[in-house]
């Protein structure tokens, strides 16, 4: 039943959303060890459960309200001034329905290659507590319980990589842990010299809670600057910025399928979610003071990722360093602080988790068919499974940004709202949009086209099974590029409250361009064109 | 008759000591009935030295009552302090002694030490730590004090099979007696700057300073001497370096019982010597510890990283925790002797608690892998397929030291920073997080060779005896729910910083 306010719901929906993967999780972890084959059957259950719930937040989800829906608040440990206080806005339901979805795509869709049966368990376990933590992160609106969850999600994600992954497997979990506990470390300290400084400058209590240190605390300059750059450290690791992303490629590279998918789909978002929730909207001034070294960093990272991705021998290796590249889109939107490209980067948060998502999962394909990802391996694939290589078309189009599918309205969004404030630093970014086609239709060529040699005359054409899980990313790359308007609607109002909230404590005034503002409608002619 | 006439002893309030005395008693009775009958069924030796930890918690939750409706207090003529912090640090005292209790069993089992001694000496070091925690009196601090470190020379030295456990005991026993003597000498200084050895009169002489005859380079120089002396007890840097021989050599329950009631009671004295006797001495002793503490953070987290056996390396760990112990005693620092939030000293005797149950755990689980006397690394690889329960615990525990949340670590960590943070020490807490990312390195460490590095073929089975097996689940438990609900021992912490 939904209440008279949309935002108030019966039930504890985006409780549930947290506590329905880790019920899961227990359940796997006292199941018998004779019967591993239920486990998976569980952790579907539980994911496809966590992703219904999450559809259901999208439908029953005002587009026209830019505040928290669905909001839930318990104290949890009052002696700190923490409460369980969860909502959701524009800004983060898609990355919480992109969480839902992916999830059970990667349960059903990709089996962990176990020698032994039994580890099964563990494996659906840690995922389900992986998406439990996600979940966790977008959905809190307050600095403990934000800590709290993006703090956790290392552990499963370091038992995933570690105990599942390929040959550095070690070296890329332990390299993995330290470096994003090195960022949260400063992020610690930041959460709580905030509290206390905001204590005596405005909010007056001791709270964690979100909004009102957001919009009650009233820091000194330089004070937000230094509060700023702890978060910041923190997501800069995650996202990850250049020159913080060295582990990113070890990790992407080492981890099973289902975990590059999760890493590369949700986890990467965590840190460019962070920047806008606890960057932006928290420390407006700090923010767009220090615009210029974001934007710079940003454009550093495109460049240099497209370069790097463009040198890798290996298929997996290459994807993780176009992450790298799209991720510096997202950052120069969301320093760009026009509501046309902060709403271009949420935009380009979802479609890189899918494309790149779906890109992983093709890789973990061609690597279960030939034991191998070098790219020199890998020749005429094209000629043995027609299909499969046109599904990969597809995914890669769309992370290349060609228009009709979903990667083209994000980044053209970013770009054109961009232009007005950050004009020089998008006139190099767009350059890797073009080093983005060298480096993928290159690998493309490499890979797919040709006469297979012996090895590859084997290779498999893509099995139904396995049409079944690449069938949602495509349709959402093909959906959104379409029709990109349900989307742009609920991010919107969001995003321009944000940009209200920046510019009322900032001399920062969003310019006008000289067209009316880019609606949804006209941004569906803009692609047709 | 004359002597008769001036000398009245004080009244005792002899409820308020009962904890002290069943904890006593109960050594004394285990001794006596102990070697009046035949030897005793399995597990029966530990299960009553159990139930006299548990009889002396049941009174001291009554204690804590009363605390609670008239205020702090002091007994035997004002040496024992009754107050809130001295009973919450009992508490902690009591369950990590209870631990040690049921690990010890199956430690002894089989071996010509199973008998009633080692259980004896344990409950006399409890009762040590015990006074040590609420004596409100430098002499009487003195005397619990020994009493923990005789019994403790005692144990490290107990396994007789083992040469490294008698160097151990000797080392532990030379060093700790210079430790002593340079405590003792602070307590002689400061009794010569303030003409007392009482902490509540130290601090009123202080207050109305020291043109009353006090002496200020005297008690300064007693107050670094005493500071010597709860460093070296503490193990924090530069006075650590007794602690790794001498916990890799000890009997790993008795290293879990030094580095929980060891430190649990040299820090609940050193907090309240601080707190309660110096606070007017907070600007000089501050630097102190602010360095005391730094050094143990970073010295401890990358000594640790680079060790091989998992004892010296949970030993250098235990440094580190020291070093996060002091950063809570630093913000103390800060209002010391003002009136008002205490939140620090809380935050202390809250990872004071916290950490002795997670550090017997880990130990706990230590001991029974190493049963064998190898404790190296490489004695873990595969552990998880060997013990997958085993490997679940050390696996929580550890997660638990490195401060991840949802484990009663993250707890106690996140209450140490945030008193630093509160008071203002950004600098000390930054460096404090950093460290605890370089220790993560250390826990990753044990944990990549439980779950991804191959058992060794030769690789003998592990056996949990029952007892250890309890002790285990209780400490994994209690670190688990700790994490998700922490609000229990924090409103238990609240109004802990009221003294005598």
């Amino acid at each position: 039943m939904v209440a008279a306010t949309s935002t108030e719901v019966a039930f504890p929906l985006l409780s549930m959303l947290i506590v329905v993967p880790v019920v899961g999780a227990l359940l796997i972890a006292v199941l018998s060890n004779r019967r591993p084959e239920y486990s998976k059957l569980v952790a579907l259950l539980a994911s496809v459960g966590t992703g219904a719930l999450s559809v259901w937040a999208f439908v029953n989800f005002d587009s026209h309200s830019s505040g928290f829906q669905f909001t839930s608040q318990h104290p949890w440990i009052e002696s700190w001034g923490i409460s369980w206080h969860l909502g959701i806005d524009g800004i983060s339901l898609f990355l919480v329905l992109l969480t839902g979805v992916l999830f059970p795509l990667a349960i059903a869709g990709i089996d962990p290659h176990n020698d032994d049966p039994r580890r099964d368990k563990p494996y659906f376990a840690w995922l389900l507590l992986l998406e439990a933590g996600v979940m966790g992160s977008f959905l809190s609106l307050d600095l403990f319980l934000f800590f709290v969850f993006f703090e956790i999600v290392l552990v499963p994600m370091y038992f995933l990589i570690g105990g599942w992954g390929y040959e550095g497997r070690e070296y890329a979990a332990t390299k993995f842990f330290l470096y994003t506990m090195a960022g949260s470390a400063f992020m610690l300290v930041s959460i709580l010299a905030t509290v206390f400084i905001a204590r005596d400058n405005g909010v007056g209590k001791v709270t964690f809670d979100l909004i009102e240190l957001a919009e009650g605390a009233n820091f000194a300059a330089s004070t937000g600057r230094w509060l700023f750059f702890g978060f910041a450290i923190a997501f800069a690791v995650k996202v990850p910025i250049f020159p913080l992303h060295t582990w990113l490629p070890d990790a992407h590279t080492q981890a099973p399928t289902a975990g590059s998918v999760v890493l590369a789909g949700v986890m990467l978002k965590l840190g460019t979610y962070g920047l806008l929730r606890f960057g932006l909207y928290l420390f407006p001034e700090a923010s767009y003071w220090s615009r210029s070294l974001w934007l710079t960093l940003a454009v550093i990272g495109i460049i240099y990722g497209a370069i790097a991705a463009t040198m890798q021998k290996d298929l997996k290796r290459l994807v993780a360093y176009s992450s790298v590249a799209h991720l510096g889109f997202i950052v120069l939107g969301t320093f760009a602080f026009t509501s046309q490209a902060v709403t271009g980067s949420v935009m380009q948060m979802v479609n890189h988790g899918v494309s790149t998502g779906a890109l992983f999962l093709m890789v973990g394909m061609i690597y279960e068919r030939r034991h191998t990802r070098e790219i020199s391996q890998l020749k005429g694939l094209q000629h043995v499974a027609p299909v499969f290589a046109a599904a990969f078309t597809v995914v890669m189009l769309s992370s290349i940004g060609v228009p009709g599918l979903n990667g083209f309205v994000g980044e053209y969004l970013i770009l054109i709202g961009a232009f007005l404030t950050a004009r020089w630093w998008v006139v190099i970014a767009a350059t890797g949009v073009i080093l983005a086609a060298l480096y993928l239709l290159w690998a493309y060529q490499r890979v797919f086209h040709g006469e297979p040699d012996e090895e590859n005359s084997t290779f498999a054409e893509l099995k139904i099974k396995e049409g079944l899980v690449l069938l949602p990313f495509i349709g959402v790359i093909i959906f959104t590029g379409v029709y990109p308007k349900p989307m742009l609607e609920r991010i919107e109002p969001a995003v321009e409250a944000l940009i209200v909230h920046v510019e009322g404590r900032t001399d920062f005034v969003e310019p006008q361009p000289a067209a009316p503002v880019v609606d949804t409608e006209s941004e569906s002619h803009g692609e047709e064109g | 008759m004359f002597a008769q006439e001036l000398f009245v002893g004080p009244s005792v309030d002899w409820f308020a000591l009962s904890p002290h005395l069943v904890l006593v008693g109960g050594a004394l009775l285990l001794m006596v009935v102990g070697s009046l009958t035949p030897p005793w069924p399995r597990g029966l030796t530990a299960l009553s030295t159990v139930m006299f930890t548990a009889i002396a918690a049941v009174l001291s939750v009554f204690i804590w009552k009363d605390v609670g409706s008239d205020g702090p207090s002091s007994i035997v003529g004002g040496v024992i302090a009754v107050d809130r912090l001295a009973v919450f640090l009992t508490f902690a005292i009591l369950a990590a002694t209870a631990l040690v209790v049921l690990m010890s069993d199956g430690e002894l089992r089989g071996t010509d030490n199973d008998g009633p001694e080692i259980y004896s000496l344990l409950l006399v070091a409890a009762t040590g730590a015990i006074v040590m925690v609420g004596a409100n009196e430098l002499i009487v601090m003195f005397l619990g004090l020994e009493t923990l470190s005789l019994a403790l020379y005692v144990l490290a030295a107990s396994d007789r099979r083992r040469s490294a456990s008698q160097e151990s005991g000797m080392k532990y026993f030379i060093l700790g007696g210079l430790a002593s003597a340079f405590f003792l000498y602070g307590i002689a200084l400061l009794y010569g700057g303030t003409r007392t050895t009482s902490l509540g009169e130290m601090v009123t002489r202080l207050q109305g300073e020291v043109n009353i005859g006090g002496n200020d380079a005297l008690v300064l120089a007693g107050i670094a001497l005493m500071l010597i002396g709860f460093a070296f007890k503490v193990s924090a840097v530069p006075f650590h370096v007794w602690s790794p021989d001498v916990y890799q050599g000890a009997p790993s329950n008795i290293t879990a019982f030094m580095a929980s009631v060891g430190k649990v009671a040299a820090f609940g004295a050193m907090l309240r010597v601080l707190v309660a006797a110096l606070p007017f001495y907070r600007d000089d002793w501050r630097p102190i510890i602010w360095v005391l503490a730094v050094l143990s953070l970073v010295v401890g987290s990358l000594l640790a990283v680079v060790q091989t056996d998992v004892k010296r390396m949970l030993a250098f760990s235990s440094v580190s925790h020291a070093g996060f112990i002091l950063v809570g005693i630093e913000a103390t620092g800060w209002s010391a002797g003002e009136n008002g939030m205490f939140s620090s000293v809380q935050s202390v005797a809250v990872y004071l608690g916290l950490y002795s149950v997670l550090v017997v755990g880990s130990f706990a689980v230590v001991t029974v892998v190493g049963r064998g006397g190898d404790t190296s690394l490489d004695g873990f690889n595969g552990l998880s397929t060997r013990r997958p329960t085993l490997a679940l615990a050390l696996t929580v525990f550890l997660l638990a030291q490195a401060g991840v949340p949802f484990t009663s670590g993250f707890v106690a960590k996140w209450g140490v920073i945030q008193s630093a943070v509160d008071e203002g020490s950004y600098w000390l807490a930054v460096i404090a997080m950093l460290a605890a990312v370089i220790a993560a390195f250390l826990y990753l460490r044990i944990m990549v060779s439980m779950w991804l590095r191959p058992a060794a073929e030769s690789a003998e089975s592990v056996a949990v005896p029952g007892l250890s097996g309890l002790a285990i689940a209780v400490a994994a438990i209690f670190t688990l729910v700790i994490g998700v609900y922490p609000q229990w021992v924090l409103s238990m912490a609240e109004g802990i910083a009221a003294f005598p």
